[in-house]
């Protein structure tokens, strides 16, 4: 397990400096998770969810916005399997998270990753792809900040349930925090001039299919086809740049 | 909504949310990957959040249809400047969420 004994404070590995580290990179995702959680608890409560429902719902489903989703679709008078089936689209993109994550996580345990993929979301995975950059970065780490993002949604839904009334809508800029993320994690994915290719074309694909397709497969389609072009210009790229170095 | 057609709806969708972020992984993590899928996975991140984040700067979502001139866009140009200058997750939340703030206040 000890593979990364680093020299220095960060690649400490007694438990403390795990949570501390792990702590220290998931508050902003804690941050954006609060208002979001209390809208969530404010919502699913005026549409008849006791707070213990609510929480049962964070526990078991922990994806925001198909939860969201999930109680505007039961308020319409949904039936049980269109909604199950609309959450199954809505977090489809996470395969293609889960499958970028194995690679810093090839050889864990599969105890350890089955408990690891209960929470990852589309934050918890960029910060933690982000820092596996860093060497002294591991999955232990990781599932700090994936629980502790989890813990903060759970309890700002329940809380929002609660009390959520009491809370004033839109206040403080509160409906920006998770664009304010996205843009920041898109900014420390970048390493290069081929992921601002990559990122370019995933958002003019994803603009797009916002466009003409209904519902929410633009998120997977913009990203593999983004992904795609991106590694296609990969090649040629690097050949040019590297012929003009040398 | 009864009791327990709530509790079957939370179980369908706890299995359809947790086995695409777990099948992926239990099985890729365990095998060795072909270099251009490994490569091709790299750029994912960057896709992904490219891919949420553009309609949210750039369409209206009650129309979905393209709108340059949204307070999202607007503020989303001082807070991606923040965010290449510092490099800060919190600093960026926290910058964003006080210029739209102000923006809705001025706006």
């Amino acid at each position: 397990m000890h593979t990364k004994t680093g020299h220095h404070e960060n690649g400490r590995n007694d438990t403390a400096t795990i949570i501390r580290q792990g702590a220290g990179a998931a508050w902003p995702i804690c941050l954006g998770y609060l208002p979001i959680g209390l809208a969530f608890g404010v919502l699913a409560r005026q549409n008849g969810l006791e707070w213990w429902a609510v929480g049962l719902m964070s526990v078991l489903v922990f994806a925001g916005s198909a939860q969201f989703i999930a109680v505007a679709m039961m308020a319409s008078g949904a039936a049980v399997p269109a909604i199950i089936a609309t959450t199954f689209f809505v977090n489809l993109r996470h395969t293609l998270m889960s499958s970028a994550l194995a690679v810093h996580l090839a050889g864990i345990r599969r105890w350890f990753l089955a408990l690891f993929a209960y929470g990852i979301t589309d934050e918890s995975f960029a910060v933690n792809m982000s820092r596996f950059r860093e060497d002294h970065w591991d999955h232990r780490r990781a599932l700090t900040v994936n629980h502790l993002s989890n813990a903060t949604w759970i309890a700002a839904t329940i809380i929002g349930a609660l009390a959520g009334s009491l809370v004033p809508q839109g206040a403080f800029g509160i409906d920006y925090a998770l664009t304010g993320m996205f843009i920041c994690l898109l900014v420390i994915q970048i390493y290069g001039v081929i992921y601002i290719l990559t990122a370019v074309a995933a958002a003019s694909v994803s603009v797009a299919w916002y466009m003409i397709v209904p519902g929410d497969s633009y998120i997977v389609g913009a990203a593999i086809m983004g992904a795609t072009i991106g590694y296609i210009l990969k090649k040629p790229l690097e050949r040019c740049f590297s012929g003009r170095r040398s | 909504m009864t009791l327990s057609e709530y509790l079957l709806l939370v179980t369908g969708m706890s299995l359809v949310t947790y086995l695409p972020r777990a099948l992926p992984l239990l099985y890729l993590a365990h095998k060795t990957l072909p270099q251009w899928f490994v490569d091709w996975l790299g750029l994912i991140p960057v896709a992904i959040l490219s891919a949420l984040l553009a309609p949210i700067l750039f369409t209206d979502p009650d129309t979905r249809s393209l709108e340059f001139g949204r307070p999202e866009l607007i503020v989303a140009i001082p807070t991606l400047l923040f965010a290449i200058k510092t490099r800060s997750l919190g600093g960026t939340v926290l910058v964003g969420m006080l210029l739209y703030w102000l923006a809705g206040v001025l706006l």
